[in-house]
């Protein structure tokens, strides 16, 4: 049989069309938490509206993920087109340009929706280098049964004197009820995240204008011992390892009066499956002392797109669609209103949004005025972090000391001490001032 | 008064106790992961623990819908047993020429092979890494079946020396009279004398292999992940996971555990056999 010349013509045409029309493969590393799977469930709908793009999740645990994409981004390795990351990387990897920045979103990607502060902690030299998926803030959530029981009122904006004072009266240690639970893990994303709030209440920074520690004036002397001496009369045995989730269970089965940390936490003190004290949590502002300026922090995690990825336009089209407002809309229609991702844009806090999630007022209050900016007393961009290279090891090494003032291996005085000498030690090294 | 029957008895009570109870605490871990993984969150972290609680398949459920366990269990089952067939056929030649054709430097040979082992593997991360890269091999299972081979080697090596040690060479000998060629030798006479250690190096090795997670973590993303792999990805920063942690734990044991209690029997056999009795 012959085959005729355009039945040859159009076979090869095909040929030259197959690849073009695969689809591409996205490679997406992303952090386990509930915000993020339920991305990675919904995204089904992603692939439905693009059927040229496929995607492949990598989920790791946060310190695995923060490890294996640096590892990745600092090789150029490629192995990822969509990451997901924090300010803290977001900013630095941004200024090294191993991040694409962000530019052309779709016209109704409406990039002014986003709070402020979120797209300046993302940025870096006037870029953006990452889109936010969501934010968080600090705050207090306390007990309302147990304050009415005690005759108690807490004010929409304590001090750190004021929860000292509610939490000794609410400790019952025979009844295994503990008045205030802050995170002890060692950590520059753990305890120190809390601790730098903290003693930026007391008008603490970490640094002067010349890159020198500051550990040894009277800001860090009085929220650390404020700190030691209230978790040791009012707070759960073992408060030196205890992260996020420790203090969550603890105040999940009904064993915490009063807990400062993370925002994002609402939702599940809130959510009657794994609380036992679901209708009674009250929420109010992260507490402050001398200042109200930098006492609740600022972090998001956010999608970003690394240079060493070969497909960065479909890359950029997926982070878009999982930043969007119609991603948000997905999410209230699927899950309800309460999950939409939040503290990203200002959209996303309609009246609804509000009476759905008793928490969201706070936090939008609270991310509202969160501002990372250096200003003239502090060199350095950040609330509960410093973000230079050097500061995941100078604050895990913190942590480390401060969490051992909680142990009772040093007092206060000698961990700031001890946390003063060891910065300035790594500062010189890292070449500070610069 | 005791007598000695009696005496007798009470100890070996005593031994089997504690026998029992040591056996126990070994097991503990592994049987309060099964039981978490039946649990509920806020069960899983309930204080003081709970013995008795409703039972729940909810986490396997959710693992289910949200991974797919077949594919990291794949990845598993291929690299494992492709990296020991792998490291048993370096192996035993190596071993054999140790054993049968010792020299002075044999024993530091030894020595040294096992001294890699001292190495922390994150201080050759960078290299290894750079190398995947740059032969195209990053998240590939061939990268992590020459690396587990790698890593298993000086260990193989060892194990399948002191059991070739214990071959008396008159059975070679006398083989060899008899026309046997060295590979005749080595496939007829020393390798069936030798399986019982051989199964059990290989079980070790496919045991190490299962469990390594520092370069599976580090080298492979989605393609040729194995399940500590899936384990590590249901950990997380915010949120209770316990109970999911246990049951994708639980998923991931299974398998090496099922293996094990199967090959058991066999390895038992396999040791109670030889030429030499």
């Amino acid at each position: 049989m012959r085959i005729p010349a355009n039945a040859w013509l159009a076979a090869a045409c095909l040929g030259l069309a197959g690849p073009a029309l695969a689809a591409e493969t996205l490679t997406i590393a992303t952090v386990n938490n509930s915000d993020m799977i339920r991305m990675q469930r919904l995204s089904k709908t992603f692939e439905e509206q693009h059927p040229d793009i496929k995607l492949n999740w990598v989920v790791l645990e946060e310190n695995v993920l923060r490890q294996r994409l640096t590892t990745d981004i600092a090789t150029h390795g490629g192995q990822f087109d969509v990451l997901t990351i924090g300010m803290y990387e977001a900013s630095l990897w941004g200024e090294k340009s191993w991040l694409v920045p962000i530019k052309d979103l779709p016209a109704d990607y409406n990039l002014d929706d986003v709070f402020p502060s979120v797209r300046e902690g993302l940025s870096a030299n006037g870029n953006l280098y990452a889109l936010p998926f969501y934010a968080e803030s600090s705050i207090t959530y306390y007990r309302t049964d147990l304050f009415k029981q005690a005759g108690l009122t807490m004010p929409e904006k304590p001090t750190w004197e004021q929860i000292g004072q509610f939490a000794a009266k609410l400790t019952d240690k025979g009844k295994d009820q503990y008045g205030l639970c802050l995170r002890g893990k060692p950590g520059w994303g753990e305890n120190m995240a809390l601790l730098t709030t903290l003693a930026n209440g007391y008008g603490g920074t970490w640094f002067d204008k010349s890159w020198a520690p500051q550990f040894k004036g009277d800001a860090w002397k009085n929220a650390l011992n404020f700190y030691v001496d209230n978790m040791k009369k009012s707070g759960p045995p073992g408060a030196s390892s205890n992260g996020f989730n420790e203090n969550l269970a603890l105040f999940n089965s009904g064993k915490c009066a009063i807990w400062v940390d993370a925002s994002v936490a609402g939702s599940f003190v809130t959510d009657r499956s794994q609380s036992k004290v679901a209708d009674s949590v009250g929420f109010t502002f992260a507490p402050h002392q001398s200042t109200e300026n930098g006492t609740s922090w600022l972090y998001s995690w956010a999608l970003a797109i690394p240079a060493s990825s070969k497909k960065q336009a479909a890359a950029k089209t997926f982070a878009a669609w999982a930043t969007s407002v119609d991603y948000a809309k997905l999410v209230a229609d699927k899950d309800g209103i309460a999950n939409v991702p939040p503290g990203t844009r200002a959209s996303t806090y309609s009246e609804a949004y509000l009476q759905a999630a008793p928490f969201a007022k706070v936090t939008l209050e609270s991310l509202k005025v969160a501002n990372p900016a250096a200003t003239a007393d502090k060199p350095y961009v950040g609330i509960q972090l410093v973000t230079i290279p050097e500061f995941q090891a100078i604050g895990t090494e913190v942590g480390k000391i401060f969490s051992g003032a909680l142990t009772e291996k040093m007092s206060a005085d000698q961990a700031l001490a001890d946390a003063q000498s060891r910065t300035e030690r790594d500062m010189q090294h890292a070449g500070y001032p610069k | 008064m005791m007598t000695l029957k009696q005496s007798r008895r009470l100890q070996s009570v005593a031994l089997g106790g504690l026998s029992w109870l040591i056996a126990l605490l070994i097991f503990f871990p592994i049987l309060w992961m099964v039981l978490t993984s039946f649990k509920t969150e806020i069960d899983a972290f309930a204080t003081p623990p709970l013995f008795f609680f409703h039972p729940t398949l909810e986490n396997y459920i959710h693992i289910q819908e949200r991974s797919d366990y077949l594919h990291f269990a794949w990845n598993s089952i291929a690299i494992s047993f492709s990296a020991t067939i792998l490291c048993l056929l370096i192996a035993v030649p190596a071993a054999y020429s140790m054993a049968f054709y010792e020299t002075k430097r044999t024993k530091q040979t030894l020595l040294w092979m096992l001294s890699t082992k001292m190495l922390p593997p994150v201080g050759v991360l960078m290299p290894i890494y750079l190398l995947a890269k740059g032969t195209g091999l990053l998240d590939t299972k061939l990268a992590l079946i020459i690396i587990y081979t790698l890593v298993n080697l000086p260990i193989v090596v060892w194990m399948v020396y002191t059991y070739f040690k214990d071959v008396p060479r008159d059975i070679l000998e006398a083989a060899r009279l008899d026309g046997a060629t060295l590979l005749q030798e080595m496939l007829r006479v020393l390798l069936p004398i030798s399986k019982g250690g051989l199964a059990s190096t290989a079980l070790l090795s496919l045991i190490l292999c299962w469990n390594e997670a520092f370069w599976s973590l580090n080298l492979s993303s989605s393609q040729a992940a194995p399940l500590t792999a899936l384990i590590a990805s249901y950990s997380s920063p915010e949120g209770l996971f316990w109970a999911k942690l246990s049951a994708v734990s639980t998923l991931a044991c299974a398998p090496i555990l099922i293996f094990g209690w199967i090959s058991q029997k066999q390895l038992v056999r396999g040791l109670s056999f030889g030429a030499v009795k």
